[in-house]
């Protein structure tokens, strides 16, 4: 894996040069309908993300973070302006893209290894061993092998959120989409899954574009953080946290970047509260 | 062992009380037999073969009804649950007639198709169709769109969707379905092969009215303990493995 992970890594340095961006978002609009109110949710967002880069979306909720991140998903479609993922449009939902949901989403009429095996099932050109063992290795990656039989229910929230994590990696996406996937989960628990999920980005070199309210989350996981304002929803500021990895939430040098990132989202909260008057 | 010693003393302080009720002569032997002569009867119309016979012919027909019943009622109630037109046409077709008896199929049966299989068929499958519909459209309806997106964004679409997402997640609410779709099958099937009185292949429910007309209580009450034992095992043997299957994957049961 160490192998894989260095060849990776000088592929993308070359990439670094000539950069077609791993996602480019460009021009995305979308409005809603609340009542008979229309609601601007995205407003022209245009967005480059490049290949093994960790973004973080920060925002009040309702600032149109979660519908960007389903329009880069393929569930939803823009009003207007495209999403590209490396090079080209994006039309539909698709396995490059996966995406980790807040709740689990997981089957509950399938076991655990059922579960991390669905995805791989509609991956063509593999055969069911080579399925198997990598559902096996991904629930080994999470910590969960002596599970793999469990029915979902039997799981605790963070056991639930690893097996859809191991969902998510198996079927090898280059882009992984999060929507605040440990907003549900204890102190703990939440703290143990920034280590694995750096980890597990560092090894795998995926692109990741996640989703949180959390600032603290924000800084520790992403190597740049975007913070959105709402109504209508616009990229207010962007933050580029060159701290080293793996981070620590608790550590000194995080909570000044977390705190400058809050100063700001405190001023957009406080401008939408004068422009409300 | 002790929950089934309390239900065996249970039933058997019931069969007491009804052998003392028959001792005190409170009602004429010829409206109320003694459970000893029930099993007389039962154990005379096992041996000359009438019961097995009745219970196969009743089984047959009941299994077929059922069967069309089901293999009818399942697409149309996804169909229902995919496109409005089928909603407002066979869905709420499906709910008026649902709330019909199924006894009251019957009288049309007779119009239509006389004294035959046929009649009785028609309201069995009658009796199943309507509520496998609309447990299959309920059952899908309430499948948690969090599902569809997953599933989706990991590829999958149309048929391995229904087959793979949207049945299985909708399992507990069919499975419901086809309970009591099997119920209102056995009572269809009851009502029809009392009205429905042919001369040959006689049922259960056949037995129960030539009881009847013979004015031959013990008959009378040892079918319908055949008929309950009957419904009873079915509930056993086929739909309790399935729920507690359900049960232990969901979670939604101790048991």
């Amino acid at each position: 894996m160490t192998r894989a992970g260095r060849r990776h890594s000088s592929a993308t340095e070359e990439l670094q040069v000539i950069a077609p961006s791993k996602l480019a978002i460009e021009g995305v609009s979308k409005s809603f309908r609340s009542g008979s109110v229309p609601v601007l949710a995205l407003d022209r967002v245009s967005l480059n993300v490049a290949e093994a880069e960790f973004i973080c979306l920060v925002g009040a909720s309702g600032c149109g973070k979660t519908t960007l991140l389903n329009i880069i998903a393929g569930l939803e479609k823009p009003d207007s302006g495209m999403v590209l993922a490396d090079g080209k449009p994006v039309t539909g939902p698709g396995r490059e893209r996966l995406v980790m949901f807040q709740e689990p989403a997981l089957f509950p009429w399938l076991d655990v290894f059922g579960n991390v095996l669905f995805g791989l099932k509609l991956k063509p050109n593999l055969t069911n061993r080579d399925r198997c063992q990598v559902a096996k290795y991904y629930l080994e990656l999470v910590g969960l092998s002596r599970f793999e039989h469990a029915n979902i229910h039997e799981l605790s929230g963070g056991m639930k959120q690893r097996v859809s994590l191991a969902r998510a990696l198996a079927p090898n996406p280059r882009v992984l989409l999060m929507d605040e996937p440990f907003a549900a989960l204890d102190a703990l628990t939440r703290e143990q899954l920034y280590g694995d999920i750096q980890e597990i980005w560092k090894a795998r070199r995926k692109t990741i574009v996640f989703v949180t309210h959390n600032v603290r989350e924000a800084a520790c996981l992403g190597d740049r953080v975007l913070l959105f304002s709402p109504h209508p929803g616009r990229i207010q500021e962007e933050f580029t946290v060159d701290l080293p990895r793996p981070r620590d939430i608790n550590s000194v040098d995080l909570a000044a970047h977390a705190t400058r990132i809050t100063k700001a989202l405190k001023s957009v909260g406080q401008a939408e509260a004068v422009a409300a008057k | 062992m002790k929950r089934f010693l309390l239900a065996a003393s249970f039933f058997a302080v019931l069969v007491l009380l009804w052998e003392a009720a028959y001792r005190a002569r409170i009602w004429s032997p010829v409206l109320l037999p003694s459970p000893g002569q029930v099993v007389t009867y039962l154990q005379g119309a096992a041996a000359d073969g009438t019961l097995a016979k009745a219970t196969v012919i009743t089984m047959r027909r009941l299994l077929v009804g059922y069967f069309i019943g089901l293999v009818a009622g399942l697409p149309l109630g996804l169909l229902t649950a995919r496109w409005t037109l089928f909603r407002d046409t066979i869905g709420t077709m499906a709910l008026g007639l649902q709330t019909l008896p199924s006894v009251c199929w019957v009288p049309l049966a007779l119009l239509w198709f006389g004294q035959t299989e046929a009649a009785m068929l028609f309201v069995v499958v009658m009796g199943t169709l309507w509520s496998v519909i609309i447990a299959t459209e309920t059952g899908v309806r309430n499948v948690p769109p969090i599902y569809r997106r997953a599933a989706l964004t990991m590829g999958s679409k149309r048929l391995h969707m229904w087959f793979k997402v949207i049945l299985p997640a909708a399992l507990p609410f069919i499975v419901s379905g086809m309970k009591q779709g099997w119920a209102f099958a056995w009572r269809s099937l009851m009502a029809a092969e009392i009205f429905v009185t042919i001369l040959t292949g006689f049922g259960l429910g056949q037995l129960l009215h030539y009881g009847r007309e013979l004015s031959a209580m013990e008959q009378v009450i040892g079918i319908m303990i055949v008929i309950v034992v009957i419904g009873l095992l079915a509930d056993k043997i086929f739909f309790s493995p399935i729920e507690k299957f359900l049960h232990r994957r969901w979670g939604t049961s101790q048991a």
